[in-house]
């Protein structure tokens, strides 16, 4: 087991990416933000916390949960995870937000999910962890904390309690 | 993460730990019936069929919806105007079906123990008990207790009085199984000749004849109609008489000091067991139950339906 992210590299991530994520609108009316669950969420509210402090704009936050949309969705049966996004996606530029993007399958559930609540005008993905080389789907990170190379067999996990990134 | 067992025949068959799955899933699908597009891909490669020897209309309506609402391919099948008045058997009918393939049935049935045979017959297919005979009809159970949480919280600790025609309900029976699995106190009131005798010692519950006292006992009154179809021998004198010693007043209500959430299964017989007044008031939830059955049953179906070791 090693450590990718130290505590306080994690929260410079977490920095960078807030800023990144709002240097590009200047009208968050029409920007949703979108964590998704299950552990997407911790990531997404550290951001969002940062973000708004970095404008004092309001910044349209929710949470997803793409459980009836996996592809593998009866081979491993998931209790899903609160979903609340209060407002609709018709014509808006979305960004979501996850910890880790691996094999993709995830993002593309979370496409399909976003399509009935609306068409977005545009969908942006951020990411903690992109691992760049063990994609099984044509899905890309717009914004990400960092790329490593990792063999299939490794897992990489997001210790929110250490505040620390591993790979084992 | 899956359910202890593989059918839904019964309450009596599920675990508590069933139970929060089924009320914490049921709770997610509620969200999704709010979105604009109510439909989940979830079951989309899954045939289910309906198959309802009994009349009904509502239980029939919230599973295809819910099956609908799962991308699921539903076929319906009622008794009358069938092989079954060919004098097919059970079944026949059933290895018919499953013959074209069919992945889950929900079946509803006067007999009690029909799902329990066929589950035995079809290791292969989920079977829901939609109703059966006399026995249990465990997913009423479950969104009753779905609308209770819903407005009163967590049922561990709360008082439920179960009120009418006890004896040939099996929504009586699946609710007072759920209620005491999940920690609630159940107490049945009605005419004596509806309460079986011995049921107190069978299920450690209450028995109180006096409504009155009932109400004022309770933190939700499940209110059960008064099965004219069920019954062979005249077991209260008449409807009027019923209503006037079991009937839930509004008047009633006023007389006790404290605000009880009233419930129903459904059809209402309006001035018979319940007052128009009390079945439309603030504190009923009658017309939360349907739409929360639809939720619950998306849930149960979803989470038997995963894919199973033997052969498929």
């Amino acid at each position: 087991m090693s450590i990718l992210l130290s505590a306080e590299q994690l929260d410079l991530t977490i920095n960078r990416l807030a800023h990144q994520l709002i240097e590009n609108d200047s009208d968050f009316e029409n920007v949703v933000f979108i964590g998704l669950q299950p552990r997407g969420v911790f990531l997404s509210d550290a951001i969002m916390n940062i973000a708004k402090t970095l404008t004092p704009k309001e910044l349209h936050y929710g949470l997803l949960d793409i459980t009836f949309y996996r592809d593998d969705v009866r081979n491993e049966l998931h209790v899903p995870k609160e979903t609340s996004l209060n407002i609709s996606l018709e014509g808006k530029k979305i960004v979501l937000i996850d910890d880790v993007l691996y094999t993709g399958r995830t993002i593309r559930a979370a496409l399909d999910a976003l399509q009935d609540f609306g068409r977005p005008r545009k969908v942006e993905l951020c990411v903690l962890v992109n691992r760049r080389f063990n994609r099984e789907l044509p899905i890309q990170p717009d914004y990400f904390g960092l790329s490593i190379d990792s063999p299939m067999g490794q897992k990489v996990k997001v210790d929110w309690d250490q505040k620390t990134v591993l790979i084992y | 993460m899956q359910l202890s067992t593989k059918h839904l025949l019964g309450i009596k068959q599920l675990s508590p730990t069933d139970i929060s799955i089924i009320l914490s899933t049921a709770q997610q699908f509620k969200e999704v019936l709010q979105r604009p597009i109510k439909k989940v891909p979830s079951l989309r490669d899954v045939t289910i069929v309906n198959l309802f020897y009994e009349n009904s209309t509502r239980t029939r309506i919230s599973f295809e919806l819910a099956e609908k609402r799962l991308s699921a391919d539903t076929i319906n099948f009622t008794a009358s105007g069938s092989s079954v008045s060919k004098g097919e058997t059970l079944l026949d009918t059933v290895n018919n079906i499953l013959s074209m393939k069919v992945d889950m049935v929900v079946m509803r049935h006067s007999a009690s123990g029909a799902p329990h045979f066929l589950a035995q017959h079809l290791p292969n297919t989920a079977i829901v008990n939609a109703g059966d005979g006399i026995n249990e009809h465990p997913t009423q159970a479950l969104l009753d207790a779905f609308s209770i949480t819903e407005k009163i919280g967590d049922l561990q600790g709360k008082k439920i009085l179960l009120i009418g025609d006890i004896m040939h309900s099996r929504v009586a029976l699946s609710n007072i199984y759920l209620l005491k699995k999940m920690g609630a106190e159940v107490m049945l009131s009605g005419p004596p000749t509806l309460i079986p005798k011995y049921i107190k010692e069978a299920f450690d519950v209450q028995v109180e004849y006096n409504l009155k006292k009932a109400l004022q006992w309770c933190d939700v009154a499940n209110v059960l109609r008064i099965q004219l179809e069920r019954q062979n021998q005249v077991l209260f004198s008449s409807l009027r008489e019923y209503n006037l010693s079991y009937g839930v007043s509004s008047k009633l209500l006023s007389e006790i000091n404290k605000e009880i959430v009233i419930m129903h299964p459904g059809p209402i017989n309006r001035g018979v067991e319940i007052d128009s007044d009390v079945a439309d008031s603030s504190q009923s939830v009658i017309l939360k139950q349907v739409e929360n059955g639809v939720a619950v049953r998306m849930a149960v179906l979803y989470l038997l339906s995963g894919k199973k070791e033997l052969g498929n």
